[in-house]
């Protein structure tokens, strides 16, 4: 059976799936182009996350290029080389071409790569700062707990048996443990603006993640392991915590809040929650 | 048992005898073919499933306090839409985008097309399906134990997974089996990898080198290589987690963690070396989906243009680099998991050059359509529009691959976007391409184009419908995997375009009726099919529409020249099969 040739000719499908293709970028520019409120991220509050939005722009603007092409390239060729009776242009490819595609796409995507890395090294090849103010931040299934070392400035030691929700110690302070009696524990985490803060991330059951959107930064907490993490906050005001890695059944209620506020507004807080202690 | 064979009279190989019984013949069968359509049929059934699963989250997600009507309790909980989120991802990862790819087409087709009677390894090749059906049975059981099906996603990362029912619903046997069934599938898969490397090695027609062998067989062969290397270590991994589950081990399990205010008596394992071992596998999974989809992708679009497949050789070495660089990247699945930094730095650099094959192929597609004449067949439709997805879903990977971006997408919708685009639904448009195009040959039949094309129309707007906006709410954070948005202040606003993306997604999924109606009545009622009603090139249309037992019907084809020889100017027709010796190709006067 020989293939029906004026069927193959059809103009209709060939021009709809070209039409296709182009209403696709147009849409998918515009999108990207309008910033309409159910599309773009939130401003950041770090230097860093001014950094990453950079990095997130320069790769928008390479990825969007590759995909416009591509995208209407393939629009074209499907309406242009549809079968109207010719016959095909035989060709086995081109070596040159394949090289210089090749090497373009090296230094673009390695480039890309290597420039992303500045906005990495910066929160995760280096220390926080001497005097950065640290916070403990454990997750449990499924409530975040701050835990901040009290004015002197240490941490009591955990102790996973003395662990007791129902009667105020869900982190498990060790009560032997002098440093520990004047740890504060809350349920949010606030922060002076303007000032290096270093988390000290744990679990102490599965896996959960410490994500701010404001911060740029997710985090996951690993059993067994305390992973430290910096960032300064430069704009005060309230900002979301939320759990990003599935961690149980209550996993999409695990919730809390990131105050960052003013030098004074923080010592207050510290006296306030010294006082409760 | 009644194979023995008859003695074949004037042809150069005794034909083999069609065993008789039913069972021998359709069910226990040791025919390549058979098989093929059996694990064909065991993806059909899995993805039918797989859509349904998704089809009920989505609309949980956008209307979580309606009343179902098989539901306990009347209204969706939290654990039965995270057990649908690990079912599904299961589901359409193993026992789709694995078993119809490779286990389907690839069984069915690689000894056709590289001139061999059947597997290496007939029997062995039996085992393989048998044990995944197993493996299926084993995830489809753990809806129905007690505490249901396991919530720890299809990563089913410890210790949610690993403690037992003490973190969760579904944890106990649900997850048990979640583990055994993957375990079996591991088994299967390598049997059958080892079985395709021993084929494509030792059983190619005379004249079949390795730079002759079509797309599809490249895209079978490295996947194989993949799955010889990948599975093994899922496997050691779930024996493993299966131990620290029930014999008191702690390979993945640390000291001092307290779960619902009980101790947990394991110490001295590390959750990280679940993710090293899961993703070792998991990565190279995801070329597992896509090779033979990029395979079939090339192989159609130059039979549907008429032209050689544009520098074949670098398409083939392409899938090799893929392949090989598919192995050295799965860490950027783990940018935030606490992972050394440094190591995060590497991992993304070498995924960023993984890139670099990616976009050679589809410049190559591009140059294989330009200045074709290309004629617009079902098949050819799903080729084009898998290059479009893997474009605009590969893409995104490019943001992912940087943990400083990573950093802001990870485990967002984002995310999910990506990998359904690049992963899902192009290696889905690799099996619908394949099946449209091969249908003739393994059913003797055509299938119906005019259905066939309204379900392309359906599905390729449909999935760009469901999974371009998914990109967006990913950007402004929406989040992965929850059950709830209503805790999340700014998830609230994403809300509408969920709503647009669930109504896309049933359009979509009903849209595949159109799908199973050709592809079921054609099997019935469809014009008979030719032996090569494509005017193609490779072995598979030199025989009858089925092939008979053996595939050649006793005579075993020679090889002449590459595969994709369209449009040879001095030549008659537009398509010189690999098959034709020199002396019979018409040639112009």
């Amino acid at each position: 059976m020989r293939i029906r040739k004026r069927n193959s000719g059809s103009v209709a499908t060939p021009a709809l799936l070209s039409l296709i293709l182009v209403v696709l970028v147009a849409i998918t520019v515009y999108v990207f182009a309008s910033n309409l409120p159910w599309a773009v991220r939130p401003a950041p509050i770090t230097s860093v996350g001014a950094e990453i939005d950079h990095q997130y722009d320069l790769t928008l603007a390479v990825t969007g290029t590759v995909f416009i092409l591509s995208q209407l390239g393939l629009a074209f060729a499907v309406f242009k080389f549809r079968d109207h009776g010719q016959r095909a242009h035989f060709t086995r490819g081109s070596n040159t071409l394949e090289a210089i595609w090749t090497t373009a796409t090296i230094v673009l995507f390695l480039g890309l790569g290597l420039m992303g890395h500045k906005a990495w090294a910066e929160v995760r090849f280096t220390a926080p700062a001497p005097d950065a103010i640290q916070v403990e931040v454990t997750g449990n299934q499924f409530v975040f707990n701050f835990r901040y070392p009290g004015p002197d400035g240490k941490f009591g030691r955990l102790d996973p048996k003395q662990i007791s929700a129902s009667t105020g110690n869900p982190l498990g302070i060790d009560a032997n443990d002098p440093a520990g009696k004047d740890d504060i524990v809350v349920p949010t985490l606030t922060v002076p603006v303007n000032h290096e803060v270093n988390l000290l991330i744990r679990s102490q059951d599965v896996i959960h993640n410490f994500y701010v959107r404001e911060l740029r930064i997710q985090q996951d907490a690993m059993p067994g392991m305390v992973i430290p993490l910096h960032f300064t906050a430069n704009t005060i005001g309230q900002y979301e915590v939320v759990c990003t890695q599935l961690c149980g059944l209550g996993h999409s209620r695990m919730h809390s809040y990131l105050n960052v506020v003013s030098d004074a507004d923080y010592d207050a807080f510290l006296k306030q929650q010294a006082a409760g202690q | 048992m009644s194979s023995h064979a008859h003695t074949g009279g004037s042809t150069v190989h005794a034909p083999i005898a069609e065993p008789s019984g039913f069972i021998r013949k359709y069910i226990f069968s040791v025919d390549h073919k058979v098989i093929g359509i059996q694990y064909f049929l065991l993806a059909l059934t899995a993805v039918v499933i797989g859509i349904v699963l998704s089809l009920l989250m989505r609309f949980h997600l956008v209307w979580p306090n309606a009343t179902l009507p098989f539901v306990s309790g009347g209204q969706m909980s939290q654990e039965q839409y995270l057990a649908l989120v690990t079912m599904h991802g299961t589901i359409m990862v193993f026992f789709v985008l694995t078993t119809a790819p490779q286990g389907g087409f690839g069984n069915y087709f690689l000894p056709i097309q590289i001139g061999a009677p059947d597997m290496a390894f007939p029997r062995l090749n039996m085992l393989s399906f048998w044990v995944t059906f197993l493996a299926f049975v084993c995830i489809i059981a753990a809806f129905v134990v007690p505490g249901g099906a396991p919530i720890s996603g299809w990563t089913g990362y410890t210790p949610l997974s690993g403690l037992g029912e003490i973190t969760g619903p579904g944890e106990g046997w649900g997850q048990t089996l979640w583990i055994l069934s993957i375990s079996l599938f591991c088994l299967a898969s390598l049997l059958g990898a080892l079985n395709f490397i021993a084929t494509t090695i030792d059983l190619r027609a005379p004249g079949m080198s390795l730079m002759r062998l079509p797309l599809t067989v490249w895209g079978w062969f490295v996947t194989a290589i993949l799955g010889l290397l990948a599975f093994g270590v899922l496997l050691a991994g779930g024996i493993l987690l299966l131990l620290d589950r029930s014999a008191g081990t702690s390979f993945f399990i640390p000291a001092g963690l307290v779960v619902n205010d009980q101790l947990q008596a394991h110490s001295g394992g590390s959750p990280l070396l679940w993710q090293h071992l899961f993703w070792f596998f998991g990565h190279p999974e995801v070329y597992i989906a896509i090779l033979p989809g990029m395979g079939v992708a090339s192989h159609v679009l130059s039979t549907f243009a008429r032209k050689p497949v544009y520098g074949y050789r670098a398409m083939a070495y392409a899938i090799c680099a893929i392949g090989f660089l598919g192995f050295m990247v799965w860490g950027h699945h783990m940018f935030v998991s606490g992972m050394s930094p440094y190591s995060g730095f590497a991992f993304s650099v070498l995924t960023m050059s993984i890139g670099v094959p990616s976009a050679i192929k589809t410049f190559n597609w591009l140059g294989t359509l330009w200045g074709g004449k290309i004629q617009f067949k079902t098949p050819m439709l799903f080729a084009l529009g898998f290059v479009s997805l893997f474009v605009s879903g590969g893409l995104s990977g490019l943001f992912l691959a940087q943990p400083a971006v990573d950093n802001m997408l990870h485990a967002t919708y984002y995310v999910v976007a990506h990998f359904h685009l690049v992963m899902g639904v192009a290696a889905i448009f690799g099996i619908f391409a394949a099946t449209y195009f091969w249908f003739p040959k393994m059913f003797g039949r055509m299938m119906n184009e005019p259905l066939g094309k309204i379900h392309f129309w359906f599905t390729f707007v449909g999935a760009y419908c469901i999974f371009m906006p998914m990109h967006f709410i990913g950007i402004a954070g929406g989040i992965r995997r929850y059950a709830d948005a209503s805790a999340v202040g700014f998830l609230a606003h994403l809300q509408p375009v969920h709503e647009f993306m669930t109504i896309a997604a049933f359009i979509t999924g009903a849209a595949q009726l159109f799908f199973l109606c050709n592809f079921f009545y054609s099997l019935k009622f469809g014009p008979k099919a030719s032996k090569n009603p494509w005017n193609a090139t490779t072995l598979e249309w030199d025989t009858d529409s089925p092939p008979p037992i053996d595939n050649f019907g006793g005579h075993y084809p020679s090889v002449y020249r590459g595969p994709y020889e369209f449009s040879v100017p001095g030549a008659v027709d537009d398509f010189i099969p690999q098959w034709q010796e020199p002396a019979q190709v018409a040639r112009v006067k």
